[in-house]
């Protein structure tokens, strides 16, 4: 915050005005803002400046504007609503974002899994992913995180800055656990025990204490 | 029996596979292989009858199934083979799977969020600043985002002329100097504007060479605004006056 520190000190903000000044900000804002950042702007505590955000966050929630408060990637911004999206997109007259489910299969499986490597990926996805892992890295939603300290040193891919902004979420932690899906996948993990344990013992076709009775 | 083949593209071979457990019913758990692997391979010869191009990756699973078949068929020696070997040569196909399962499901999730630029809108995010002191925001660069601009500029690069006589050497060593002096001018210095206005490609290597040497030398710090922004290269305040012995030996450039 270089640009703030050399400006002439400006005079402390009563509550109604710092609420307009940060409204002001996350309106000019070019992308997310962190809540320290608009603080430092606006001299002042980030615990006032949070308040007044969860306010205008309220405001703009309850008086059915056109645009919300939303809390992704670490900051703050403001965001048309959903309901909204085509009469958004006629403005535009641009083809809407889209993305394949290749992309989203190989998406997930970066973000559970990450770092990870191509191999892993086309392992698990059983089908060549290089065109994928190629676009989603140009588009910037993955990123390679470093290299593998294996033979032919392969390089490690996780999910960007740009990832939690284009799905809208706070942290990767805001991901639904896998949980969630997987109840089957859990359940199955111990059916396939049982089922493996099953096939071991069924060659022994009676068991032993229940002879007796004969 | 007849085999009927949705015409819905597969992404996999997993996905073909589930698809087929999930039409015919059939416990994943205990996949009956022999029916699976025929239905695998009708639907194989419907794609192929379509004319669909077949990915090497569905037949190597058909060959997978086909092994485990013939596995399957092999009597079980009770004794020697349940202790070490795995139990069930369908084990490891069932955990393929399911897992593919799980991130497919994962992906079926991640649609329904309101993606950017689809259901949700935020104002435009690329304005290009030209003045770095203006976007406070900056971020270290990776040398990914330095290869792409290279590459950026090297694409803008004419094509090399066919006549050429004599060539200039450029040194790495003149062209950090010459680089440490325009950022001793003016504190901060765009990518773009370290070469030229039409430079050639030797021009734009050694100016990058030179660039890297500074940096590994932590005598500039290169940043960016907030995304797909210009990179910026700023002196760093330490050391300001140091001499260094700049020649080409040094850097090991001869």
């Amino acid at each position: 915050m270089r640009g703030v520190n050399c400006r002439c000190r400006m005079k402390i903000l009563d509550t109604a005005e710092l609420k307009a000044v940060i409204e002001a900000l996350l309106f000019a804002a070019p992308g997310p803002v962190r809540l320290e950042q608009l603080a430092l702007a606006v001299e002042a505590e980030p615990d006032r400046v949070k308040r007044q955000l969860d306010e205008l966050e309220k405001e703009y929630r309850h008086m059915q504007r056109g645009f919300v408060l939303a809390e992704l990637a670490d900051g703050y911004q403001l965001r048309t609503r959903p309901e909204h999206a085509e009469w958004v997109r006629r403005l535009h007259s641009s083809r809407p974002v889209r993305i394949s489910r290749a992309a989203l299969e190989t998406l997930a499986i970066v973000a559970y899994r990450q770092p990870v490597t191509r191999a892993d990926i086309e392992y698990l996805r059983g089908v060549d992913s290089g065109g994928v892992v190629k676009s989603l890295l140009d588009k910037r939603l993955v990123r390679i995180v470093g290299k593998m300290d294996a033979p032919g040193r392969p390089l490690l891919y996780g999910t960007s800055r740009e990832f939690l902004e284009f799905f809208g979420l706070r942290t990767l932690k805001d991901l639904p656990t896998l949980k969630e899906f997987t109840e089957l996948t859990r359940e199955s993990e111990s059916l396939l025990l049982d089922f493996e344990a099953g096939i071991e013992e069924e060659p022994s076709p009676v068991a032993p204490g229940e002879n007796g009775e004969g | 029996m007849s085999y009927e083949v949705d015409l819905e593209v597969f992404k996999g071979p997993l996905d073909l596979l589930l698809h087929l457990i999930k039409k015919h019913e059939m416990d994943i758990y205990d996949i009956p292989i022999a029916e699976i692997t025929a239905q695998y391979l009708a639907a194989l010869d419907a794609m192929k009858s379509l004319n669909l191009d077949i990915a090497g990756e569905f037949l190597v699973m058909a060959s997978t199934l086909v092994h485990i078949k013939s596995r399957m068929l092999l009597p079980v020696e009770a004794e020697a083979d349940s202790e070490e070997e795995e139990a069930d040569p369908r084990a490891e196909l069932v955990h393929r799977l399911l897992e593919y399962q799980r991130y497919k499901q994962a992906a079926v999730t991640l649609d329904e969020y309101h993606i950017l630029g689809r259901d949700v809108f935020a104002r435009s995010c690329c304005e290009d600043t030209e003045d770095p002191e203006g976007n406070a925001d900056l971020q270290p660069v990776g040398i990914f985002e330095l290869v792409e601009a290279l590459q950026g500029l090297l694409r803008e690069a004419p094509p090399e002329p066919v006549h050429e006589v004599v060539r200039e050497k450029l040194s790495v060593a003149e062209r950090v100097s010459m680089l440490l002096k325009l950022l001793g001018d003016c504190q901060s210095l765009a990518f773009e504007a370290l070469v030229s206005r039409r430079p050639d490609r030797e021009e734009l290597v050694v100016t990058f060479l030179a660039l890297l040497e500074l940096a590994k030398l932590r005598m500039i710090r290169i940043m960016q605004n907030q995304r797909c922004g210009s990179i910026w290269l700023f002196p760093t305040e330490t050391d300001a006056g140091r001499e260094l012995p700049l020649q080409d030996e040094n850097f090991g450039y001869c």
